[in-house]
């Protein structure tokens, strides 16, 4: 085009310049207006983004893998360095662990007893998947991660995700082959928690910082550093008693959470089905019978 | 006829390098890298990219192209869809009106330039997903950010330069 100007173009340049300009002040407004879309249509977007990332999902796979070797390889180097004190260390924990394990045998059966006793709705079974992340977003504007397993391997949307640590967030856009976590520390996240010992509730809110926040909590509920909190199971989104985090710091500004879940050490994740129809499916789930919208 | 054909079929090639490795960074970008805390401070390496060509090619990145890529990235990392569209398209255009002053000079201008233009571009970025939330979000991150692509230019910059000398020599 450029080596060859012909009399059309050569008439049409100064034409081209105001095509050029109108371009650009038109796909300015696309933009402007598929923020808004997205504001007032998550579902549309929700879909949409789902069907790229499946597109790109066997990119992304393919590449994460080596990425995994290189670290996990660093990660033995630096094993290998201090072997003798963390064998020491597990040693000792073991020991500790063991005793625990006693504890929590006896209470079980006391549990399992008791349950018969009183005649206990039991909870319904549990079926995992295991997924491997295969890719994170990374940045300050959304936490999720995407994971290489979608509809055909039985991850739905609302399922749970669990790491190695503890809770890491739901599944929020599911394709064929991908799906989207909505990590707790996402700014659109907000889940129903409880502190373990004291049992006062609470919503655990995300804000795009690797630290989420406790709202709706009243001033006289004492919380104090260093408490654990689990999920409430409240509002039949996610089972009761999965660990999430431990209350960090109570400040004026708010009562901040640190996550048992560290977002770089995600690499094979549980996305785990209780059989809870929850609140999130507005659409697809909804049972008229149970009278809820 | 032969000839012309693997001709045609190369300058197409030549012409989609811009656009095709502006995407495979934006791919790049979304890997898992563990570690700690990096995913908070991830580079956007995509801008560097389009600082390369909205200086040396602009008629190789059209404008539809940029807004295509800010999609793709808002769509994979899971922004607000239109966020990146929005200030890539900015970001591209403040660089090609710049392109004069910045083409030619020598490297410590050159990425002087993108420190400079990509500044305003995460300002813009923090503004747009605030207000998209409705809340103010943690400078801090967007900041650090900012620092690490800043920081990862030179690298990047030097590929883009050596690719462009070694196939882009007519184009």
């Amino acid at each position: 085009m450029e080596e060859r100007p012909s009399t059309f173009l050569r008439l049409a340049a100064p034409l081209r310049g105001f095509v050029q300009r109108f371009t650009y002040l038109g796909l300015i407004l696309a933009a402007f207006g598929l923020m808004l879309v997205g504001k007032a249509d998550t579902v549309l977007v929700d879909r949409a983004r789902t069907h790229v990332t499946d597109a790109v999902a066997p990119i992304l796979d393919a590449m994460s893998k080596p990425v995994t070797t290189f670290t996990r390889a660093v990660d033995n180097v630096r094993d290998l360095a201090d072997i003798r004190a963390e064998n020491a260390r597990l040693r000792e924990e073991n020991a500790r662990l063991r005793d625990w394990q006693m504890a929590a045998r006896k209470l079980d059966a006391e549990n399992q007893a008791f349950q018969k006793l009183l005649n206990v709705v039991p909870e319904s079974a549990v079926s995992h998947h295991t997924a491997r992340v295969i890719a994170d977003s990374g940045s300050g504007f959304s936490h999720s991660v995407i994971l290489n397993a979608g509809e055909s391997q039985g991850i739905r949307d609302g399922q749970a995700v669990l790491g190695n640590d503890g809770f890491v967030g739901r599944i929020v856009g599911v394709g064929s082959r991908a799906s989207r976590v909505l990590l707790i520390t996402d700014i659109n996240s907000r889940i129903p928690v409880v502190i373990e010992e004291t049992r006062v509730r609470a919503v655990m809110a995300g804000n795009n910082s690797g630290r989420p926040r406790l709202l709706h909590t009243l001033p006289s509920q004492r919380i104090t550093p260093g408490q654990r909190i689990v999920t409430s199971g409240h509002g039949g989104a996610f089972p009761a008693g999965l660990p999430v985090g431990i209350v960090a710091a109570v400040t004026d500004g708010g009562i901040e959470v640190q996550p048992y879940m560290s977002r770089e050490r995600l690499e094979f994740v549980r996305a785990a089905d209780f059989g809870l129809g929850g609140i999130l499916e507005s659409n697809d789930r909804a049972d008229p019978a149970s009278g809820g919208k | 006829m032969r000839r012309e054909f693997f001709l045609r079929l190369d300058r197409l090639a030549r012409n989609l390098t811009p656009f095709g490795l502006t995407l495979a960074l934006i791919i790049l970008g979304m890997l898992p890298v563990r570690i700690p805390d990096y995913a908070s401070v991830a580079p956007i390496l995509a801008a560097i990219s389009l600082y390369h060509w909205a200086v040396y090619r602009p008629h190789l990145l059209p404008f539809v192209a940029v807004f295509l890529l800010g999609v793709a990235q808002d769509m994979l990392s899971g922004a607000p869809v239109g966020l990146f569209a929005l200030v890539f398209l900015t970001f591209y255009g403040a660089v090609v009106l710049q392109r004069r002053f910045l083409a030619g000079k020598s490297f410590l201008v050159y990425w002087l330039g993108f420190a400079v233009i990509w500044f305003l571009a995460t300002l813009e970025l923090w503004v747009l997903a605030s207000a998209f939330h409705v809340t103010l979000l943690d400078m801090k991150a967007f900041l650090f950010q900012y620092l690490v692509t800043a920081g990862l230019f030179p690298f990047v910059a030097w590929i883009f330069l050596r690719w462009q000398q070694a196939f882009l020599q007519q184009a």
